[in-house]
């Protein structure tokens, strides 16, 4: 099983994200997928800075793929996504099908989660359009998973989110500009500010959602490190983390750990309440229930 | 002097036989149905239709020259494909106009299997742009798309100029502020999703209870909106409820409202929109009957006077008090985006 950061959901300043992938180049993850797939208004790092570096990663031994949006709807929004469709040296992945109708026939392309893969029909017809791996989408189970791994093409990889802030939702609206009482057109960039997003808490102080510009994901984040064997079973070929902006190289140790079965259950246990600062997780999706449950593995 | 040769089909829910019949007598052009299973995204309890009475309504329709589609619009899984596949052939059997499909591999199993039967894009297609949309068309040729409610009016014009096929839009009912199709809050929550269970929200995980805080609402637990005495409460979509950052209690994603469009029912017809589709499946055939009425005599009155064409104070007031929060909204249509 490969290791793969997914793309950075939040608005970090450029800085940030130079020095991020700085420190990737000496993790132990074998695919890095680059760029903006959720707000078309950041363009701080443009493509030719991602291809930068993307350069760098691959040098440095990752596989780099090339994100795109989830929501276009602008056609400058369906410029940038043919320059980077069109780019010479990295396959992209399609979060949404006018990725692939440019990419399909022509180069492969990785099938992301945000493209709707519920049954192995479609599967099968993406990978005949070119899709060489799919990303499952949030919602489904291990037992989804093993009917699908079951009857899907043999040539087609498969990829599983296992780590992450869950992205549950996307709007036309954003959601960080209406907490600050601007309109979207005049939002400041203030999603800059929150580089892990903000919490949106019930009135019962239960944190039920986190604010991403014009995404909402789940309020904490999820965390497979326990499902690795069973995804090792199920025949999982990638695994997926999301950066969070804490934490991320322990994160990544201990995924790695946990594929190369070098860790104890007790390890496991002392790392989720204290290894990333973070004590709150869940995984309920992967074991067929509300995804916001955490279920502790039997 | 504007002169307006055609104007969009009235596109008008059916959640039952009396609600379809009312669509039918009330002026629609079309009504769409679900079966009574997980195959549309209105999988409620006591709605929709069984085969019986999807026949007796095609007849109702079809003899008062109103078109009829099925709603297959969720996504099926490969364990329960047969009940998909089905309702395809129920639906050819039916001899349906169309039938509205989000899944990409049912869409190709019904270009290949039901090629004579016509298939629209369902909203939960999550279509935003003319790239995917052009996609649907060469791989499926999808005769229609129905574009989710996140776009602007210059948006769904450059659509339907790109787009060699129809566009048709959502014009009334409650609104999803949240790209269709790719929403998965409700089964954060509750297990069961649009997508996977026809449902958002799902009225069984949902409770009421009376506190001395007020009356509080809670989907599997989870407490979605509390009320103060006197204060109408609604139902507890998730997206639609009160939630705390910071000091702030308030609706952080959407306040409860109604989608309405008739104010720019001209800028519409004009752009070229093929059908213009009414929210509401679940809702009462009085409501159909009101809702249907009113934009039925909308068209006309524009058809025929689109110079003075002005909605009528008393056609707003009636929609607005069967609106969601009893207010009404034109969504992401009157924003500036490009």
């Amino acid at each position: 099983m490969r290791i793969s950061l997914g793309p950075i959901q939040y608005f970090w300043p450029a800085e940030k994200v130079y020095d991020f992938y700085e420190q990737v180049k000496t993790w132990p993850v074998d695919i890095v997928y680059l760029g903006e797939n959720v707000c078309a208004k950041r363009r701080e790092i443009k493509l030719d800075d991602w291809l930068r570096i993307a350069t760098e990663l691959t040098a440095a031994g990752k596989h780099v793929v090339l994100s795109t949006m989830v929501l276009l709807e602008a056609d400058s929004e369906l410029s940038r996504l043919k320059r980077i469709c069109n780019n010479p040296s990295y396959p992209v992945e399609a979060n949404d099908l006018s990725a692939v109708y440019l990419l399909k026939e022509v180069r492969e392309f990785v099938a992301g989660p945000h493209i709707n893969m519920y049954n192995s029909e479609t599967i099968k017809l993406l990978s005949h359009l070119g899709a060489y791996r799919w990303v499952m989408p949030m919602e489904l189970s291990a037992q989804t998973l093993q009917g699908l791994q079951e009857s899907k093409p043999e040539n087609i990889e498969t990829e599983v989110f296992a780590y992450g802030h869950i992205p549950l939702s996307f709007s036309a609206r954003c959601f960080t500009a209406r907490k600050h009482n601007l309109p979207k057109d005049q939002c400041d960039f203030l999603c800059k500010q929150d580089d892990q997003g903000v919490a949106l808490y019930t009135q019962e102080n239960h944190k039920l959602f986190n604010i991403n510009g014009i995404q909402l994901q789940s309020g904490i984040p999820c965390n497979l490190i326990g499902a690795i064997e069973q995804m090792r079973s199920l025949k999982v070929d990638v695994v997926r983390l999301s950066p969070q902006i804490n934490g991320m190289a322990s994160v990544v140790q201990m995924f790695r750990k946990a594929i190369n079965k070098e860790l104890t259950q007790t390890e496991i246990d002392v790392w989720l309440k204290k290894g990333t600062g973070n004590n709150e997780w869940c995984n309920g999706y992967w074991y067929g229930q509300p995804g916001m449950n955490w279920q502790k593995e039997a | 002097m504007v002169i307006v040769d055609q104007i969009p089909d009235l596109v008008c829910p059916a959640g039952s036989l009396p609600a379809l019949k009312a669509a039918v007598d009330n002026g629609a052009d079309a009504v769409y149905f679900g079966f009574s299973n997980t195959t549309n995204a209105r999988n409620f309890p006591g709605l929709n239709f069984d085969m019986d009475e999807a026949q007796q309504g095609v007849d109702y329709a079809h003899q008062k020259n109103c078109k009829v589609m099925l709603a297959l619009n969720t996504y099926p899984q490969s364990e329960n494909w047969p009940l998909w596949t089905q309702a395809l052939q129920s639906a050819a059997d039916l001899k349906l106009d169309a039938v509205i499909i989000a899944d990409l591999g049912l869409l190709q199993y019904a270009t290949q299997h039901h090629p004579d039967l016509s298939r629209h894009l369902s909203v939960q297609g999550s279509a935003t742009n003319q790239y995917a949309i052009a996609f649907y068309y060469e791989q499926f040729k999808v005769k229609r798309v129905i574009l989710p409610r996140v776009l602007s009016m210059t948006q769904v014009s450059n659509v339907v100029e790109a787009t060699p096929i129809e566009v048709e839009v959502f014009g009334f009912g409650s609104l999803c502020v949240m790209v269709e199709g790719r929403c998965i809050m409700s089964s954060y929550v509750t297990g069961e999703s649009p997508n996977t269970s026809g449902v958002c929200s799902p009225a069984h995980a949902v409770s009421w209870e009376e506190t001395p805080n007020g009356r509080q609402s809670r989907l599997n637990n989870v407490l979605i909106d509390r009320y103060q005495p006197g204060e109408a409460a609604g139902y507890p979509t998730l997206c639609k409820g009160r939630f705390q950052t910071g000091d702030d209690i308030f609706y952080a994603i959407e306040e409860p409202t109604s989608l309405n469009v008739l104010e720019i029912l001209p800028e519409l017809v004009n752009i070229g929109v093929a059908a213009i589709k009414i929210e509401g499946r679940q809702r009462s055939p009085a409501y159909i009957a009101k809702v249907t009425g009113i934009f039925r005599t909308a068209l006309d009155t524009y058809k025929a006077n689109p110079d003075s064409y002005q909605p009528d104070p008393d056609w707003l007031q009636q929609l607005q008090r069967v609106s969601e929060g009893c207010s009404t909204t034109l969504g992401a249509l009157h924003r500036p985006w490009q």
